[in-house]
């Protein structure tokens, strides 16, 4: 077979499975789709297997070809998706602290959630900001949205509409415009942070849907961050956490916490620690541990499997790798 | 006056944003607010010229024909496709199954995810083939990668869970996030402050002027 029908094949085969994939979630095929715990068992002890051949093959002087480590971890990550095996979330510090910032909120407290991130970072971000929507609307906080990512504002309608189809929130009749709005998403990165410090009306003259800002009830008293309560960043890059952090809790005083990519959490350390951040979310363990803590079992905790059977088998390359290094090291200085 | 004005503006607005920092008070407040909006105003006019540019490329590409100049064609017409989307059906086409919505939850969304998810392939494959103890630079970052990889997934308690809570693979993790991570993050950002109040400095005063192009 030549290498262009090859691809043409993979090309249709991907079509296929994505098509099956999107009707499937159109009508719920998978959802009810789990292994049983033999199964999963059964799963695991044919991918440490697995492993255990591709240390062998590598010491005898064969690496695994790249294909294959692909494969082992789209199997890594795609398999445990359908396992019925529980693990036992154990909650940072961090998250304990951003807890402790949220927990002596009042009722009716105006909370601003600011969306800094694009579909990209949504396996890790969007999980949290669901979580923080339950959150504020069981205890009535009054929640305003904004976002200075363009598609941010659109991100925060995905996880409002999945949250508000519930029926335990369709029944408490939240109404846009007085417990929950979307201001959307303006130019200017932290300069935003900056005029809205002073104005909020001065950089949302209207709303995500064009409703002018006097006319939402909600924020037509918020003039400043004085009248925001606490705010919580989602952020996956620049502008983000570090921008909300300098600007509006150093400058303004706003009590803040973030959830953030993996990636970027490392980095955030510092305001944690001074205090300036209260808490952080740190990727899909940091929104595991946020659904745990809350206890609105979520994505966060499903695909948490998924994370740590890939955390795994990256270990084991890891292993592998330098085993089959430093065989090979002694070989040559024999 | 072409490089003259630029540097004038430059200086005025940096030393403007320096002091409303300390003076808060009118009429610096007045001019760093009024500064701030030209600058939303500018971004957005960015935005413009940036899509504008691409589809200038774009056009190029495609009609010199010149290297991989089919992929031009798919970048036309998807950006044709959610302008007219978006425009169509105006400040509506945000509603839920409005065509431009429904765009952006089922293609874009699950391509955008799709494209940082392959990063786990690749993140796989490199610790197969590159990550090595060569030294003991590398052998402490393959022994941190070893300890914060597994700490922050649920399956490092379980893996380590007959030893003391302490010395609990998460434990170790969040200490080593805690300690050696903040105190190289906060070299790290020390220093990149510094860096950037000398170029800062540098560029308020006119002394740098690369950003305006040429020398």
């Amino acid at each position: 077979m030549s290498r262009r029908a090859i691809e043409l094949s993979v090309l249709a085969l991907v079509l296929v499975a994505t098509i099956l994939v999107y009707v499937g979630r159109r009508n719920d095929w998978f959802g009810t789709l789990h292994f049983s715990t033999s199964v999963s068992v059964l799963v695991i002890v044919l991918m440490a297997g697995g492993m255990l051949w591709v240390l062998a093959r590598t010491i005898q002087g064969h690496p695994a070809e790249r294909r294959v480590v692909f494969l082992y971890i789209g199997i890594a990550v795609s398999l445990p998706l359908f396992m019925s095996l529980s693990q036992t979330i154990s909650i940072s510090p961090e998250t304990k602290e951003l807890m402790a910032g949220l927990e002596p909120l009042p009722p009716g407290s105006k909370v601003l959630v600011t969306f800094d991130y694009d579909p990209s970072s949504a396996p890790e971000l969007q999980p949290m900001a669901e979580t923080f929507f339950r959150w504020a609307f069981d205890r009535r906080y009054k929640v305003i949205v904004m976002g200075l990512w363009p598609q941010g504002p659109q991100q925060a309608n995905m996880a409002l509409d999945l949250v508000l189809a519930d029926e335990k929130y369709k029944a408490m009749n939240l109404q846009y415009g007085t417990d929950y709005v979307n201001l959307g998403f303006q130019s200017g990165n932290e300069f935003v942070i900056q005029r809205i410090g002073s104005d909020f009306q001065s950089m949302f003259r209207v709303d995500f849907f064009g409703t002018p800002y006097d006319q939402l009830p909600l924020v037509k008293n918020v003039k400043n961050f004085s009248n925001i309560d606490y705010s919580f960043n989602l952020s996956a890059g620049y502008p983000g956490t570090r921008e909300w952090v300098l600007i509006a809790v150093d400058r303004y005083g706003l009590k803040m916490g973030a959830g953030n990519t993996a990636v970027q959490t490392t980095g955030m350390y510092p305001y944690v620690r001074s205090g300036q951040l209260l808490g952080i979310l740190g990727g899909m363990n940091g929104a595991a541990e946020f659904e745990a803590v809350t206890g609105y079992l979520g994505k966060g905790t499903r695909f948490m499997l998924s994370q740590s059977f890939a955390h795994m088998i990256v270990i084991a390359f890891i292993i592998i790798g330098n085993v089959a290094y430093f065989r090979l090291e002694r070989k040559r200085k024999k | 006056m072409r490089r003259e004005i630029p540097v004038l503006i430059t200086g005025i607005a940096g030393v403007v944003f320096v002091v409303q920092y300390f003076i808060p008070h009118f009429p610096f407040n007045r001019l760093s607010n009024w500064f701030s909006d030209w600058f939303s105003i500018i971004a957005a006019c960015a935005i413009w010229l940036g899509a504008l540019n691409l589809i200038k490329i774009s056009i190029e590409k495609i009609a010199y024909r010149r290297h991989d100049w089919g992929y031009s064609i798919i970048v036309v017409a998807c950006f044709l496709l959610m302008v007219v989307f978006g425009f169509w059906a105006g400040r509506d086409s945000r509603e839920p199954g409005m065509p431009f919505t429904w765009m952006y939850d089922f293609v874009y969304s699950p391509l955008s995810a799709t494209m940082f998810a392959i990063l786990a392939f690749f993140v796989g494959s490199a610790s197969y083939r590159a990550f090595r103890a060569r030294n003991l630079e590398a052998t402490l970052l393959l022994l941190a990668a070893f300890f914060v990889m597994l700490g922050r997934v649920p399956v490092g308690d379980v893996l380590t869970g007959f030893l003391p809570e302490q010395f609990q693979l998460s434990q170790v993790a969040a200490w080593i996030m805690n300690f050696p991570n903040s105190a190289g993050q906060r070299a790290i950002m020390i220093g990149i402050a510094l860096g950037i109040v000398s170029a800062s400095l540098r560029i308020i005063l006119g002394i740098e002027r690369s950003h305006l192009g040429g020398e």
